[in-house]
């Protein structure tokens, strides 16, 4: 069935714009140097291996220039943001333990509310770390980790130094670099053979203070023949300064193994959101990643798949929503490496009130990978004249034994499509919100329905007092 | 009840409905023939209010003596008017159960997706057509369907058919035309139709003949079947 809830006719506010006072435990002077870099790692209390791993990142980040391409980044100042922010003493596991500022914050986004319905997990990372977290006990017995990144490192060493910034070493990009020299919290989670977690588990972040940078880090490692569902929900202030967001992402899928991997994108446009993810997916393996951007004044993103196994299977389903001043600039990338491996690419961006997306995608199918199987489809939904959508489709084929498919489409939201639904009662607005939840409905469909609901709404709200 | 005066209508600079007046009154059946072009489904988007329609400032359109030529299509809508299309786009990922609960903001969802399915039962549309796309890759027998759905569930006091029975088979015909016979009670048809076929089913009241957006003729059926005996042109020369 198509999208779950009726269009509402509210007043359109960004629900998460609030802010809190800041009551941090430790706050690093603004700025990055080696000093600060070497700081965090000394204060985490890091094996010499992180430490050197995030010293040599740092030059790579100097080194390294900007993205010639892709979306404006130029009024990014490195030295104008706070890179670590400790926001309490210790991690709890009951909400009930957290200082009253971060209760409250998470309350109001709801996050305790979803644990209780539907999820294995949580983890709620605040500034620059984790301050709650829970895992259900037979997750818990049965060898499943879930915990913050932090924590990974210190419980187990030698299971993060085995993986860690082996898919998306620091030189990738100088985001990546980064995030690798300043990283703090995100998720770890392992999953052993033939274990599959059948409710999803959850990670939460959220930006409070102005002028900041997040930098989580979240390894994923699923065993042969497991199953995980990561879910990834995301909010900040509003400020009229710049913060940055810049997580790195690394997804091993074992043999037969198969990892969904849903984010909910919604920061403040006053953020930089600068992530790099990518996935290896082993013989007859599954990844798939389900991508929602809809808040981030500039996203630049592009979920990616190394499909290095016989049979390995990619997915990457996306939604972007650029209202005013925004710019998403997303897509995809999947590397055949092997053969008879298939990908799928759909990619639906609406653009609106001036906003722009660009689909950016790069599908490559390596000599060796024969029969493979590729699929890539963008709609882009354009609902003014102000608004602009643009495709970047780069295809890299190097077998000839491929078959491949691709459609794009752009259209306009169609005057006589809205004249339709209007003539039989519906506002302008719910009859806008409803094509835009009908043109995204292929991929909400595969979102759990909590969340399908919960980006439903976010875009009625968008598309309330839109053209007309 | 729904009084036009002197309506008049362009669509980007093109007269296209010339000083048309004419009162529709509650409880008939109005049929409105023409050539191809003459101005029929203008005249019915004009009462609809389609935004590309513009009307002259002499032009009229009120119902029960309230104008309503100023208001949006969703408040025409909501003070008994309701257009079946000629053509109805399909809605990806927008089912008719979807639109017809969002359309009824103030009935009892239950209700009307029991209604719903009672109608389509009725109009032997399949469960399946339900909960999927609407209009999407269904036949022009469905799509009509479909439209005669809406109309029943969503129950206007006027209901426009801009050609209803163009390119539906012999069976959906009739299904369609004795759903509405035994919906009509005491509402207002007007029934765009190029053939006398759906009339063995309705009985109209007045047949209007609509000529380059001119109101030519206006007579009881014995008009349609004469112009489909010998055409328009004869008619009116």
């Amino acid at each position: 069935m198509a999208g779950q809830v009726a269009p509402t006719n509210l007043d359109f506010e960004y629900r998460f714009g609030f802010s809190m006072p800041e009551k941090n435990v430790f706050k690093a002077k603004k700025g990055i140097s080696e000093d600060i870099v070497a700081m965090i790692s000394d204060m985490k209390d890091e094996p010499k291996w992180m430490k050197e791993f995030r010293l040599r990142a740092y030059k790579i980040f100097k080194e390294k220039k900007m993205p010639e391409w892709g979306a404006d980044l130029s009024k990014i100042n490195f030295d104008d943001i706070f890179y670590f922010i400790r926001p309490t003493e210790a991690q709890v596991n009951s909400w009930e333990d957290l200082p009253e500022e971060i209760k409250t914050t998470y309350d109001k986004i709801g996050v305790p509310e979803a644990e209780k319905k539907f999820l294995a997990g949580v983890s709620a990372q605040y500034e620059s770390e984790v301050v709650y977290e829970s895992i259900n006990k037979e997750l818990d017995k049965q060898g499943v980790i879930f915990c913050d990144m932090d924590t990974g490192l210190k419980k187990y060493p030698e299971l993060v130094k085995e993986y860690f910034g082996t898919l998306i070493p620091a030189h990738d990009n100088k985001f990546a670099a980064l995030n690798s020299a300043v990283w703090s919290g995100g998720s770890f989670v392992y999953v052993p053979k033939g274990v599959h977690v059948n409710l999803p588990l959850q990670a939460y972040f959220r930006i409070n203070a102005e002028r900041f940078g997040q930098f989580e880090r979240t390894l994923i490692i699923a065993e042969e023949g497991s199953y995980v569902h990561y879910i990834e929900g995301c909010t900040a202030p509003i400020y009229t300064t710049q913060s940055l967001h810049s997580a790195v992402v690394e997804i091993f899928v074992k043999k037969g193994a198969r990892v969904r991997y849903t984010t909910v994108q919604n920061w403040s446009k006053n953020i930089y959101n600068l992530v790099t993810k990518r996935a290896k997916a082993e013989d007859n393996a599954v990844m798939e990643w389900i991508d929602c951007n809809l808040g981030s004044g500039v996203t630049m993103k592009y979920p990616s798949v190394y499909l290095t196994g016989k049979g390995a299977r990619g997915e990457v389903l996306s939604i972007a929503f650029a209202g005013k001043d925004q710019h998403q600039d997303a897509g995809a990338k999947m590397l055949h490496m092997a053969p008879n491996t298939s990908s799928r690419i759909v990619s639906k961006s609406i653009s609106k009130e001036g906003g722009r997306t660009s689909y950016r995608g790069l599908v490559y199918v390596h000599p060796k990978a024969k029969k493979s199987n590729v699929y890539v489809s963008c709609d882009a939904l354009i609902l003014d004249e102000e608004s602009r959508s643009d495709t970047y489709p780069y295809m890299k084929i190097k077998q000839s034994d491929t078959s491949i498919q691709h459609e794009a489409t752009v259209e306009k939201l169609g005057e006589e499509k809205l004249f339709y639904l209007t003539s039989r009662g519906l506002s302008r607005a719910d009859a806008e919100g409803l094509l835009v939840n009908g043109f995204i409905e292929p991929i909400t469909k595969e979102i759990p329905l909590e969340y399908s609901v919960e980006l439903n709404r976010l875009i009625n709200l968008e598309m309330i007092g839109s053209v007309g | 009840m729904l009084d036009l005066k002197n309506l008049s209508v362009t669509v980007e600079k093109r007269k296209i409905i010339k000083n048309f007046s004419y009162s529709f009154k509650p409880g008939k059946i109005y049929v409105i023939m023409g050539p191809n072009g003459s101005g029929k489904s203008s005249l019915a988007y004009s009462i609809m209010g389609h935004p590309s329609y513009k009307i002259s400032t002499k032009s009229r359109i009120s119902l029960d003596k309230k104008r309503i030529d100023n208001i949006a299509p969703e408040k025409r809508s909501g003070k008994g008017i309701f257009l079946s299309f000629q053509s109805p786009l399909s809605l990806s990922g927008v089912t008719v159960r979807e639109l017809l609960r969002l359309a009824s903001p103030n009935r009892d969802p239950l209700e009307v997706r029991q209604q719903t399915d009672k109608y389509a039962d009725e109009l032997k549309i399949s469960k399946e057509l339900l909960t999927r796309s609407l209009n999407e890759g269904a036949s022009g027998g469905e799509k009509k369907k479909l439209e005669t759905l809406q109309a029943a569930v969503l129950d206007k006091k006027i209901m426009i058919f801009d050609e209803i029975d163009t390119g539906v088979d012999v069976d959906a015909l009739r299904a369609i035309a004795t759903f509405l016979r035994k919906h009509k009670k005491n509402k207002t048809y007007i029934l765009i139709t190029h053939y006398n076929r759906i009339l063995k089913y309705l009985k109209p009241d007045k047949v209007l003949i609509l000529i380059d957006g001119d109101l030519k003729k206006v007579g009881d059926k014995k008009l349609a079947s004469q112009i489909e005996k010998k055409g328009y042109l004869k008619l009116v020369s």
